[in-house]
């Protein structure tokens, strides 16, 4: 099986129903992408599967296999960070940042398709992703920095 | 060959790993240090006559530094790059940026220049742990004086090498200027060639608080980059060449009893190692989808015990196995309980429940294991580095320099990582497969096989007067736990005490430990007795108490908060609470709503916080916030729920923890009081949310709830 991963064609020989996750982090060494619950509710293992967020701990790899796959990893581009990565930087949200990664990508999807989101556009499109740590309302902070004015 | 002891995914932001003799946390040996670290300038913790045995680098005895002796190192290298070693670790407290920042201060060195090492056992002197509230308080304090001592050597060294006067020198930016002359010398060139190894002064002058350049300062997080392109190792990502991944057994309930284990199924597939000791069952593979199927192989008979409580019973059942308290938990008592009931006008007895409750550390325990010629590596997750250490020379029985345990920044713990239970079965099943293993927790696992807040019971009676005296006060805490146990207010008569309970489930730490417990059932006691007397919730606490600093944050919150200022509509109520725990001071106030449907909703908090001189206000205020935020999750639905020791939400589906969504509007204020020392900041900060929140919901409807959680389902009943 072919996966676009990062704008990267990879050749995976793992099982069709393999959660996405598992090869990203095993057998491509892509571990920016995280694990915290495997049932697809903390959002940590969050990609963009064509543009869309989406848990890749609940998502066969057979079902992504042709798709644009973007992980944290692919976010930067000639070692300059991605405009979204930038204002996480500057707005420094968190504390562990175990759920950073998971956080990014759900922001920058969100970002793509709403350049400038309300607060409540903000925490439905968020609210999937879990930050144990309790930062919430510092990302929404750093969110708001990445947004068109 | 590959090099079997390189690390193809060295974890920032040390990259090299250091010979395996490494291991100087007992015996400071000069000659040995400085081959371990360069020359230049060193600056320990340790006591001078021991120190200067060091100095016959071996001809006398070893000088044996006692272990609780040795706290921090700093050493200055000849390239002018400063190393910090602390057994402190980081999950997420942002103190690998907070004590480079007290080193720059005081050492008078760009923050760019440090590099802090952290719990690892090879590398740094010995530490109990990072939990407590220490790091700050202890620590930091020791780092100063460190810091300190080197910068006053440096300089002196300078004006030698100058046979100028002291007070024409400065330090500043990794130099010393000399002000007279202009000339200027970096720290590392003065300390070049040398091999100094210094003990830290007490003398040493440390910079006041408010004089701080650096420190007191917002400073980005050091590493934070690395966390946003998802380039940081943590030990669940790690790597090494060969390495398997493992996976256990687990019984289907507590207590349950290996009858027998078929693995032979198991054994038969291609690449699978089972490691088969006593009741441990644990499988290995190339990979962990292999590992997965290899566990699903193993046919396992077990003998469960079904007589053990449940969430239904298990608060009677704590009373029921109490103990009798000793030790710091003894009976604290005061005047005569009997008089002072006999005193009042009115009388109040309650009692609370609390919920057992998950810590959740986004990343599940994880641990990464290698034998290497009878020397033990473990790269793992925890809070107590040296601890795990202890538990792995234990457990096979092997001395204690050879085993290294390696803390990389962890995601998380909040004290739910003291223990080293994955750390240890990486390593039974790398022992026997011979080969490098990881091993990573899954959710459920977290959830069922680590350990919890505990539950508990706790009674309250109290005498009051019609003017708001209170003359008694009767705190009885089943299981709970002794910390924030004794009441900050000024009561005539009380008898407080802890009984400690047969816990049936297994429980530990947790931020703030027990006092989340003992502060939410005071404060709530608190407003019922105000109400009882029609007196005002912050006006009733103002009165019964002394503590300058708790008043303090108490009356801040409340004018933030604007407390008295409205006039409550249908469905409203305002709540405050206050308390103290390990030098921190916080009081909340909290608006809630609550509708027709009696759904509740927490509106608006405004927390005020106080914890000496603040080091790193934006940091300092994101601790405050996430206690706000963790807190608010135990307060209103957090909950374990078992039977027969099974837990019954081991997962984030069933077990809730706060989102996005249930977040007030949230207002922090800190006072910074740069005439007291800094203390830690990432735990007295959740103590007020529960009862703030209760009270509010009493104020709002007159329910005065007593369980934690207060609303499970999200209303009423
Ligand atoms: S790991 Fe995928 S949603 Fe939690
Ligand atoms: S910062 Fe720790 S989980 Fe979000």
């Amino acid at each position: 099986m072919v996966l676009h991963i990062n704008g990267v064609k990879q050749e995976v020989t793992t099982d069709a129903d393999v959660e996405l996750l598992s090869v990203l982090r095993n057998e491509l060494e892509l571990t920016g992408t995280k694990y915290g619950c495997g049932e697809g509710a903390c959002g940590a293992c969050t990609v963009l599967v064509n543009g869309r967020p989406t848990r890749s701990c609940i998502t066969p790899v057979s079902a992504v296999s042709g798709k644009e796959i973007i992980t944290i990893e692919g976010l930067a581009k000639n070692g300059k960070l991605h405009p979204v990565q930038q204002s996480f930087l500057a707005a420094d949200p968190f504390q562990c940042s175990y759920c950073a990664s998971g956080m990014i990508m759900s922001a920058v999807a969100l970002l793509n398709s709403n350049p400038a989101p309300t607060e409540t556009a903000i925490v439905n499109a968020m609210n999937g992703n879990i930050c144990r740590c309790g930062t919430y309302p510092n990302i929404v902070n750093a969110i708001k920095l990445a947004s068109k004015p | 060959m590959e090099d079997p002891n390189k690390l193809p995914h060295p974890y920032e932001p040390f990259a090299g790993e250091l010979p395996e003799q490494a291991a100087v946390q007992s015996v400071i040996d000069r000659r040995k240090f400085f081959k371990l670290f360069g020359g230049g300038l060193a600056v320990a913790f340790v006591l001078h006559d021991l120190f200067s045995f060091a100095d016959e680098g071996g001809v006398s005895m070893p000088p044996s530094v006692p272990a609780s002796q040795v706290a921090a190192w700093i050493h200055i290298g000849e390239d002018g790059k400063v190393n910090v070693y602390t057994g402190k670790v980081e999950v997420g407290q942002n103190i690998r940026t907070s004590l480079s920042q007290i080193v720059a201060e005081e050492l008078k060195v760009p923050i760019a220049s440090i590099t802090m090492i952290m719990g690892d056992t090879d590398l740094v002197p010995f530490d109990a742990g990072t939990f407590g509230s220490r790091t700050t308080p202890q620590m930091g304090t020791q780092l100063r004086k460190a810091a300190a001592t080197a910068r006053e050597v440096i300089v002196d060294m300078a004006a030698k090498s100058w046979n100028s006067e002291i007070k024409s020198l400065r330090a500043e930016d990794g130099f010393v200027l000399n002000t007279a002359t202009g000339k200027k010398l970096g720290f590392g060139e003065i300390t070049k060639g040398q091999q100094l190894l210094l003990p830290i002064s007490d003398q040493a002058q440390v910079t006041a608080a408010k004089d701080w350049k650096v420190a007191g300062k917002t400073v980005l997080k050091v590493n934070g980059e690395s966390f946003l392109t998802g380039k940081h190792q943590y030990v669940s990502d790690m790597k090494l060449p060969g390495m398997l991944y493992g996976k256990v057994l687990r019984a289907p309930s507590y207590n349950a009893r290996l009858v027998s284990v078929d693995t032979k199924s198991a054994k038969a597939i291609a690449g699978v190692t089972v490691v088969h000791e006593g009741d441990f069952v644990g499988v290995a593979a190339t990979d962990p989808v292999t590992a997965r199927k290899a566990l699903q192989a193993i046919d396992a008979k077990w003998q469960e015990n079904h007589e053990q409580p449940s969430t239904a019973t298990v608060f009677d059942y704590l009373v029921k196995t109490s103990q009798p308290g000793g030790g710091r938990n003894a009976p604290n008592s005061k005047g005569n309980i009997r008089d002072g009931l006999l005193a009042a006008d009115f009388t109040q007895d309650r009692t609370y429940h609390i919920n057992y409750i998950a810590h959740v550390p986004l990343e599940p325990r994880a641990a990464l294991a290698r034998w290497v010629d009878g020397k033990l590596t473990v790269w793992t997750g925890t809070q107590r580095p040296f601890g795990v250490q202890d538990d792995l020379a234990g457990v096979f029985n092997v001395a204690k320099e050879k085993v290294r345990v390696i803390m990389p920044d962890t995601g998380s713990g909040y004290g739910g990582k003291h223990s080293g239970e994955a750390a240890i079965e990486a390593a039974r099943i790398s022992r026997v497969a011979g080969k490098p293993v990881k091993l990573v927790w899954t959710r459920e696992e977290e959830f069922t096989w680590a350990y919890f807040r505990p539950g508990g019971v706790i009674k309250v009676e109290s005498g009051l007067k019609a003017d708001g005296t209170i003359t008694a006060w009767k705190f009885q805490n089943y299981n709970s736990g002794g910390a924030g146990l004794s009441t900050q207010y000024n009561i005539a008569n009380h008898e407080i005490v802890h009984f400690p309970s047969d816990s049936p489930l297994k429980q530990g730490s947790y931020r703030g430990l027990a006092s989340t417990a003992n502060v939410f059932a005071r404060e709530s006691h608190m407003t019922d007795m105000a109400r009882q007397v029609k007196m005002d919730q912050l006006a009733f606490r103002l009165k019964n108490l002394d503590d300058v600093r708790l008043k303090a944050v108490l009356e801040l919150a409340a004018k933030r908060f604007g407390w008295g200022n409205t006039t409550k509509t249908t469905g409203q109520g305002f709540g405050l609470a206050c308390g103290y725990e390990k030098g921190g001071y916080v009081a909340t106030c909290a608006e809630v709503y609550v509708n027709n449907d009696k759904e509740v909703k927490v509106v608006r908090v405004t927390q005020a916080f106080e914890c000496g001189a603040i080091v790193n206000p934006l940091h300092l205020e994101n601790q405050v916030m996430g206690s706000i935020v963790q807190g608010l999750g135990g307060a209103l639905f957090e909950a374990i729920d078992f039977k027969e020791g099974k837990i019954l939400n081991p997962d984030l589906t069933g077990y809730r923890v706060p989102r996005f969504s249930d977040m007030p509007k949230i207002e922090i204020v800190t006072i910074d009081r740069k005439d007291l020392p800094s203390a830690g900041a990432g735990e007295a900060a959740i103590l007020g949310i529960a009862p703030a929140i209760r009270n509010a919901i009493l104020d709002a409807t007159g329910v005065a709830l007593t369980n934690l959680p207060l609303v499970p389902t999200g209303s009423l009943a």
